[in-house]
């Protein structure tokens, strides 16, 4: 029993972050299904939280990639790979809100070009 | 005949606008006059509206002074307009140097003509801060570095356009802070552009859009969306 809760003791690391993104990753599936989340937003997030459990359950995989990015202690690699998740993700909704505003423009100017046209004792030109 | 229309901006300018209006109509009769009312909340709208003769494009909301002057060149584009002048609501422009501003497209050595307040030697008018003159000439530098036309008066509302520039123009108008960038977009597009001397008045009433701290942000803006916009590719001939 007590060589169990050794195994726990010497890695927490891993398990917190096989934990946090396995729960991660089952709330943006329980989003999509729930409808709060659409489908294509959410492609990143399941990619970067899917990364996670690979890294957090192949701890060799992490230290591979820890090696690779010159980090010493592994762990902080993972830290390193959810910053740039984050950025990721950061970045995609700057995308999205500036298309968003684009549309967002284009139709206060239709509703104004619009509201001219209908009007009521607007007489026809031209 | 030349089918031209005013596109006049303005926010919050319940006092100055009917004036604007009035004037317009004095020099020529027969010229659209088209206020874009940009989300005021003063009666700019009704007032533009009783002169009866304006056509007014209310915004429902806010868009900023660009929104504004592409929804006059999206009714331009729309109503088969043959020039678009642009011309603030605030009263700075003077409506009897329309001619004079349309002159070169009339006679087709330009797609596009800004009236410019420092091409004159007498430096009449209203002339600005000197700080406000600085930012105008270092923005005037960075234009013709980046589009090799040399433009005195970047910052300068007081512009026409002919068809072609009304037809690129509705497409894709900068958004915040709009005449330096659109000299941009406009020269890597092969327009030509000239500017004639014009004189310009003090706002009559109401505030200025842009002062103080806000006018570092402003340059700051404004000279990253010139650089960034230097960058794009010219657009391809069927998009305007």
């Amino acid at each position: 029993m007590s060589e169990f809760l050794q195994i726990i003791q010497d890695n927490r690391v891993q398990i917190f972050s096989i934990l946090g993104s396995v729960g991660l990753f089952l709330f943006i599936v329980h989003l999509i299904q729930r409808r709060k989340l659409k489908e294509e937003h959410s492609i990143l997030w399941l990619t970067v939280f899917a990364f996670f459990i690979i890294i957090s359950v192949f701890r060799p995989f992490l230290d591979v990639l820890a090696k690779l990015a010159g980090i010493y202690y592994a762990p902080a690699a993972l830290l390193l790979f959810l910053i740039l998740g984050i950025l990721i993700i950061l970045i995609h909704y700057s995308i999205i809100i500036s298309k968003l505003s684009e549309q967002n423009k284009n139709l206060i100017q239709e509703v104004a070009l619009l509201k001219e046209k209908i009007q009521p004792g607007k007489k026809e030109d031209k | 005949m030349q089918r031209l229309c005013v596109i006049v901006p303005a926010y919050n300018e319940e006092a100055n606008i009917e004036g604007v209006i009035t004037s317009l109509k004095q020099v020529n009769p027969a010229w659209k006059v088209v206020v874009v009312n940009d989300g005021s909340s003063d009666k700019t709208a009704e007032v533009a509206a009783t002169t009866g003769h304006a056509v007014v494009l209310s915004l429902p909301c806010n868009l900023g002074i660009g929104g504004g002057v592409q929804t006059g060149f999206k009714y331009a584009n729309r109503n088969d307009f043959d020039i678009a002048i642009q011309f603030d609501g605030d009263g700075q422009h003077i409506a009897s140097e329309i001619p004079k501003l349309i002159a070169p497209i009339l006679e087709g050595t330009a797609d596009v003509v800004i009236g410019s307040r420092f091409l004159s030697k007498s430096k009449e008018g209203f002339q600005s801060s000197f700080v406000r003159r600085f930012g105008i000439h270092l923005l005037g530098a960075i234009s013709h570095c980046l589009v090799h036309q040399r433009i005195t008066d970047s910052t300068s509302g007081f512009r026409a356009y002919n068809r072609r520039a009304i037809a690129l123009l509705s497409q894709i108008y900068p958004v915040d802070y709009p005449e330096p960038e659109a000299i941009i977009l406009l020269g890597k597009n092969g327009f030509r552009m000239v500017e004639i001397p014009v004189v310009m008045q003090e706002r009559q009433g109401g505030h200025s859009s842009i002062s103080g701290f806000k006018s570092c942000h402003y340059m700051i803006k404004v000279i990253v969306a010139m650089f960034i916009g230097s960058l794009r590719p010219p657009l391809p001939p069927k998009a305007f």
